[in-house]
């Protein structure tokens, strides 16, 4: 157990819950932050204190995925939490929030016991889980929100489904409503989208491919807004990745409603056109857009349309994968490409380190109710040393996730994860 | 026999879509299989090319008429054919496409013929075995011996493409011939147009390179060629189009739509018919139909193929994909 305090010495510091970005030293002891910022500049070393020498690098909370499918119960071949937790360690992100929709699905309290049982004695990042919104994510009878809540379950989902009633939807935001849970949601029209399999338009339609319009996720989009309005209650929408969703977003903001929206960074970085000769893993739900709907992700996520980045990681053995592209299934890891995938698009200009740090780490851990996304004094010791320029090369052989299918093979990236820190205690560290 | 006539090598390895294709490799195509019609009007219909090469034709949708003649064409150019009708049994399709190929790929087969439901099929195959892959269909996506053997039966009848007018009409959306004629008649400078319900139109289809027509009474006029589709049964009771009869009155190849057109243009379809749905029988056996026509060309053209992808002074090492 590495729990000696940790001395990190003329690092860049990025804290978006203080609004600091400066040069100062990071003090970690008995799991906590004891001191984060230019005023710890000459404080001196706690006895026996690891010392780090931060030049040159970047520390920042610990990423908080919101988003993150797992094996277990049910595929462990394709992940366990054990698994997911070490490749959430190497890409800078404890803890995150485990999708209900395994096998099987997490809609009682037992479930929600399981994972944090099960996560507690292997995973070496803290996992989060999520419970379901309906019993079976069958879409028709809310799940037990209030002893699932209680067991540690953090939001309620159901994962890559949509609940395609409004009047289960109406009475989930309802009822969670009364003790301040929030519904995160992804929409999608089935009837809609029919036989769909990539994004509609020219590219589909040359590809032979049946295409899903854009509609078939801002229709129940725009549905849930309402209802949310009409209810009060707390509502995410958990991965839009078009312009109009953006639109009927903001607009929703601008009505006052208290809704929030993610976006998964293959939306942020990708685009239909990657799908090239129906590389399966660029398969996706929703579907990789158009090119200048990425551009409307990027341009929300800088004005606070968007308020979270999530990996969307969702691990995929060849048996779902290496089939003709409408036969296969929907779904890429991320974990440990998240933060310099994210890095990417400071580094493009497109948006600024502290507004990304701030919806990887500490939107996501505020909007869920969790410790950490923040380097203040007293706060966990949740933290990543990250180095900003490093160029890297993404080899799948290297990740640790147990399924291979990136989305971002062979990709350059600039910017990568040295150690982090999870109540104080190193579980990644390179070189 | 006169001497065979020496052809450019073909650069590729695959025959996957029409995309890919430069107007050159079409033309060599349509020129090698010339010389397969006369070989086929011929008493004796063999040769020797493909001797000891062996064709595994591999559908795992079933099509009669195709895996016919992609086995007649191997058989007259001397080659070993085995056909696999795979259909679609309850075995999950893909798990049997990729385990299917590897199993024949161990059987060290020269050429695969494979037809399949889903768009990309034949490229993902092409990925895993070591052999040469003729893409006989792949869902909604190529089937670009249909499109060869369409182009070589207008060229023979008209004796151009280049600035034809085409009208490709009836269900573009589902079709794979669409797809892949569009593409090839665009390459060989014929101007293309699609004349079907929006329904059945896919988006984006006039940056594809045709123009679109939801009229046949706007899409026939002065065309020189009236290619007709296949429409599915299941796809015209009230899924795309609300019944049989009123898309024969509006889409359906008539007489009267038919004066339409020029009066020497060609009617084609690639077969099966549906008489009455989208072609009326007495056009279908009338006086400008070349459809059988294109099922003899459609050996040809598969003859022509299959001897350009094995040709013996290949060397696979210098070869685009």
């Amino acid at each position: 157990m590495n729990r000696r305090p940790l001395f990190i010495e003329q690092a860049r510091i990025v804290d978006p819950s203080r609004g600091i970005d400066e040069i100062g030293t990071v003090v970690v002891a008995g799991g906590q932050i004891a001191a984060a910022g230019a005023s710890a500049l000459n404080q001196g070393a706690p006895e026996a204190a690891e010392r780090i020498d931060g030049r040159g690098k970047l520390v920042i909370p610990g990423l908080v995925d919101a988003r993150v499918h797992v094996g277990e119960p049910g595929a462990e071949h394709r992940e366990t939490i054990e698994s997911a937790s070490r490749a959430a360690a190497a890409g800078g992100g404890p803890p995150f929030v485990m999708m209900p929709d395994t096998q099987p699905v997490i809609d009682d309290v037992a479930l929600v016991e399981f994972v944090r049982r099960t996560a507690r004695d292997t995973a070496i990042v803290n996992v989060h889980p999520a419970g379901a919104i309906t019993k079976g994510l069958e879409g028709r009878e809310m799940a037990e929100f209030a002893l699932m809540a209680q067991a540690g379950a953090v939001c309620f989902t159901e994962g890559r489904r949509t609940v395609d009633s409004a009047l289960v939807m109406r009475r989930a935001l309802t009822y969670a409503r009364d003790f301040d849970a929030v519904i995160a949601h992804e929409t999608h029209d089935r009837a809609l989208a029919g036989q769909g399999v990539m994004n509609e338009g020219l590219f589909a339609s040359m590809l032979g491919l049946s295409g899903i319009p854009r509609e078939a996720e801002v229709i129940p989009l725009e549905r849930d807004l309402r209802l949310a309005a009409l209810t009060g209650g707390r509502y995410h929408a958990a991965k839009i990745s078009c312009a109009m969703s953006a639109e009927a977003i903001a607009r929703a903001k601008a009505a006052g409603a208290g809704v929030t929206a993610g976006v998964s960074i293959n939306h942020l970085s990708l685009n239909e056109n990657d799908i090239g000769e129906y590389r399966t893993f660029f398969k996706l739900s929703p579907p990789l857009r158009a090119e200048e709907d990425r551009q409307a992700m990027i341009a929300a996520l800088a004005d606070g349309t968007i308020d979270i980045v999530v990996s969307a990681h969702d691990p995929q053995d060849v048996d779902t994968k290496r089939l003709p592209f409408s036969e296969a299934e929907n779904g890429a890891i991320g974990l440990e490409t998240l933060l310099a995938a994210g890095l990417r698009l400071v580094h493009n200009g497109d948006v600024s380190l502290m507004r990304l740090v701030e919806t990887l780490s500490t939107a996501p851990a505020k909007l869920f109710g969790l410790p950490g996304g923040t380097l203040r004094t007293g706060a966990v010791a949740d933290l990543a040393i990250v180095d900003i320029d490093e160029p890297w090369v993404v080899d799948v052989n290297e990740l640790h996730s147990r399924s291979k299918n990136t989305a971002f093979e062979g990709a350059r990236f600039q910017g990568r994860v040295l150690q982090t820190l999870v109540g104080g205690r190193t579980v990644y560290s390179r070189g | 026999m006169s001497a065979p006539e020496i052809f450019p090598v073909f650069r590729h390895r695959h025959l996957l879509g029409i995309a890919g294709l430069t107007p050159p490799d079409i033309e060599t195509l349509l020129d090698r299989a010339e010389g397969f019609v006369e070989l086929s009007r011929q008493a004796d219909k063999k040769r020797a090319t493909l001797r000891g090469r062996t064709q595994i034709n591999l559908f795992f949708e079933a099509s009669t008429r195709t895996q016919a003649s992609f086995e007649l064409a191997g058989k007259r150019l001397g080659a070993d054919v085995m056909n696999m009708s795979v259909g679609n049994s309850s075995v999950k399709k893909g798990e049997t496409l990729i385990d299917t190929a590897m199993t024949l790929n161990a059987m060290h087969p020269d050429i695969l013929i494979i037809r399949h439901s889903s768009a990309g099929a034949a490229a993902l195959l092409a990925q895993k075995v070591s052999c040469s892959v003729v893409n006989a269909g792949d869902g909604p996506h190529e089937h670009p011996t249909q499109a060869l053997l369409d182009a070589l039966t207008i060229r023979r009848a008209k004796g151009r493409i280049a600035g034809l007018v085409v009208a490709i009409c009836g269900d573009v959306l589902h079709s794979r011939v669409a797809r892949s004629n569009i593409l090839l008649l665009n390459a060989l400078g014929a101007e293309v147009r699609v004349v079907a319900p929006s329904t059945l139109l896919p988006a984006g289809v006039s940056r594809m390179g045709a123009i679109p027509f939801t009229r046949m009474e706007d899409g026939l006029a002065d065309a020189d060629v009236v290619m007709m589709l296949r429409l599915q049964r299941e796809r015209m009771e009230g899924g795309f189009v609300p019944s049989v009869r009123e898309y024969f009155r509006h889409f359906g190849l008539d007489a009267r739509k038919l004066a339409i057109a020029r009066q020497d243009a060609l009617v084609m379809h690639p077969g099966p018919m549906n008489r009455g749905v989208e072609i009326a029988s007495e056009i279908a056996d009338g006086p400008q139909s070349v459809i059988e026509r294109q099922v003899e060309m459609g050996v040809a053209i598969r003859m022509a193929v299959m001897e350009a992808l094995l040709d013996p002074r290949r060397n696979d090492g210098n070869l685009a994909a």
